[in-house]
């Protein structure tokens, strides 16, 4: 029998390298033994982009791409597909657990250095993939033509309009119409469904193959390649199948539990999954009384609404202003690397300047986000523009502090 | 064949195929990305669209419909022509460069009646009497969603919840007609 196999098994391997890639990648590849709670969220993601993928491809069965049939065939996959509202609401609950989980999976990475060297590459891709996300959620939120889909989807489409000299004539050709219309619900469509989820396959692709290049990092920063054994295995790593593969199963079990508890029981999250226009058919001559975006975009929404001055003398508006420091604020990720002057990866072992940094990014970034799904005032306005500065100070002063500041000498062993 | 290399009959080749990919690549990208302009049946939806200014008495206005916006013709009587530069201390923005009735003729004004605060119809109260909303009413618009209140040539009051003024769609005047949008 187990002959039989082993025969069949190399017939394979002759001619598609299985079982190295196995050993490669999974039975063989070593990790660190010891890691914490946030080095779960790339298996995390790994699922719920499943999630995403089958529930998106069921939904396509059932959708219309049309100004006039969309929202009708939304209605009728909530109302009439035998648990079509099971498909929706795991949809779009699966979104914002992508993006929550990718939020998670990148404090991780700033916490801990993940993005050193030689990690660079794996960062940049995780960078490109918040990218497309972003582009992804956005797209899929015009689907439903609701209300909040046309409404936001024109803020979003303005701020193309608000660059200069060619903003307009762009903005036109994006929209396929001189309006936000069906032409454009239809190419936003083949963009959801097919361009950026491709797209961002690769991109994983790519990050965990890049990873595994380098080996996985750990809380420490301890480089774990240091010290193998005689087999040349590291002596703080373990093989990743099957140490790692059934440590995670606990994690996404309860990630499920936690899951369908929201599915189940709140699936619009209270209006900020799905908000209450959104269950209105989009009307073109009835802006609702707050454009709010979803609690994912608020963050950098509050950027861009934070930015109420232009450069006058350099024909820029304050609205085109705003959508430069917005883009900023998601490109300085793609630095970080470069950006970090530190002899040590881990928080654990930078200094005072370092963690005192990283409270106040994350402490904006959570303001910013409260303050984004909120009608603007004066007072509003104040606080997020100090969190700007705060979000954007941490990074940009990096070079400077992580190179002066005093740091913690690194253990040899994880 | 001969086994030799001719180094810079290579790096010819490698240029000549470069820049020959290249110009197919983009001659292709063309076509693709045409193709997200307006399509032919876009471009007439949003086609200019043509108004007999003649249909107009003086004091009345007409709604027409360009690109799913309502636009607002109205036709200024000579007392509105007057009362317009009284009201320039109570706007937000008096819009003295774009003329006084903010168009290029002198008895019409071209509105897009979309209310710049959130996007309701404001509604066209001409006379000239005291309102609910205003004891010293001229004439001009009122919103009722939210009270923003604008004067007859578009320009919002000040402490009203509209920010800017109605906004001027692009048109021409070609004798009795009036063209919106670009003209042809
Ligand atoms: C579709 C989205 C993503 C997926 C599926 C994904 C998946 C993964 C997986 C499975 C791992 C290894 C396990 C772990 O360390 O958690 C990983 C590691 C990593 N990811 Fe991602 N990731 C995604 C997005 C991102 C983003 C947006 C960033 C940051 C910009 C990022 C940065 C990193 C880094 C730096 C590591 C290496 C951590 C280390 O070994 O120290 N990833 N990713
Ligand atoms: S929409 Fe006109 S006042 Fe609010």
């Amino acid at each position: 029998m187990s002959d039989k196999k082993n025969s069949f098994m190399s017939w394979l391997d002759r001619r598609l390298p299985v079982t190295e890639n196995l050993e490669r990648h999974l039975t063989k590849h070593p990790v660190p033994k010891k890691v914490n709670f946030f080095y779960i969220f790339g298996a995390l993601l790994m699922v719920v982009f499943m999630v995403q993928v089958v529930t998106g491809i069921w939904l396509m069965m059932f959708y219309t791409n049309t100004e006039e049939g969309a929202f009708a065939s939304v209605e009728y996959i909530m109302r009439d597909v035998d648990y079509g509202w099971l498909m929706r609401y795991m949809h779009s609950t699966g979104a914002s657990a992508f993006f929550l989980l990718m939020y998670f999976h990148m404090f991780r990475g700033l916490l801990y250095g993940s993005y050193q060297k030689p990690k660079e590459l794996v960062w940049l891709f995780g960078c490109f993939l918040l990218f497309l996300l972003m582009a992804e959620g956005f797209l899929g939120y015009v689907l439903p033509w609701g209300q909040m889909s046309y409404w936001a989807a024109n803020v979003i489409l303005s701020l193309f309009g608000a660059i200069p000299f060619i903003g307009p004539d762009l903005q036109v050709w994006i929209q396929g119409d001189y309006v936000l219309s069906g032409i454009t619900l239809s190419r936003f469509f083949a963009l959801h469904v097919v361009v950026v989820p491709l797209l961002m396959i690769a991109l994983v692709v790519f990050h965990i193959f890049a990873l595994h290049e380098v080996g996985a990092g750990n809380p420490e920063g301890v480089d774990i390649e240091k010290h193998r054994d005689e087999k040349g295995m590291p002596l703080d790593g373990a093989p990743f199948h099957p140490y790692k593969t059934f440590s995670a199963l606990p994690a996404i079990g309860i990630f499920f539990i936690v899951f369908f508890a929201i599915v189940f029981f709140a699936p619009t999250g209270g209006g900020y999954f799905i908000e209450k226009p959104n269950f209105e058919e989009a009307d073109f001559l009835k802006t609702p009384e707050h454009i709010a975006p979803v609690w994912y975009y608020a963050p950098f929404y509050s950027i861009l609404r934070a930015v109420t001055f232009g450069i006058p003398f350099l024909g820029i508006t304050s609205k085109f202003l705003g959508f430069i420091i917005f883009a900023a604020s998601i490109a300085i990720l793609f630095v970080v690397p470069w950006l970090d002057r530190s002899n040590v990866q881990s928080i654990r072992y930078k200094g005072i300047y370092s963690k005192v940094a990283m409270v106040l990014f994350a402490a904006s970034f959570v303001t910013l986000g409260y303050l984004g799904t909120k009608p603007v005032n004066e007072l509003r306005t104040l606080i997020a523009q100090i969190c700007t500065v705060f979000y954007f100070a941490p990074f940009i002063l990096m070079p400077i502090y992580t190179k002066y500041e005093k740091t913690k000498e690194v253990p040899e062993r994880l | 064949m001969s086994e030799k290399v001719d180094p810079k009959r290579r790096k010819a080749l490698l240029i000549t195929s470069g820049v020959m990919g290249a110009v197919t690549v983009a001659g292709f990208a063309v076509p693709f990305l045409s193709a997200w302009n307006p399509s032919e049946k876009a471009k007439a939806m949003g086609a200019s669209v043509k108004f007999d200014l003649t249909k107009l008495d003086a004091g009345a206005m007409a709604v027409v419909e360009w690109r799913r916006t309502p636009i607002f013709i109205v036709h200024q009587t000579e007392q509105a022509k007057q009362n317009l530069p009284k009201l320039n201390e109570k706007m937000v923005d008096p819009a003295l460069e774009e003329g006084l009735l903010r168009s290029s003729n002198d008895k019409f004004s071209v509105l897009k009646g979309v209310c710049t605060h959130l996007s309701c119809a404001p509604k066209y109260y001409p006379e000239i009497e005291p309102k609910a909303w205003d004891q010293e009413w001229l004439g001009g618009f009122f919103c009722p969603c939210h009270g923003s209140k604008f004067d007859l040539a578009g320009r919002v009051y000040k402490g009203v919840p509209a920010p800017v003024n109605l906004e001027v769609p692009p048109h021409t005047f070609e004798g009795d007609t009036l063209i919106i949008g670009d003209a042809v």
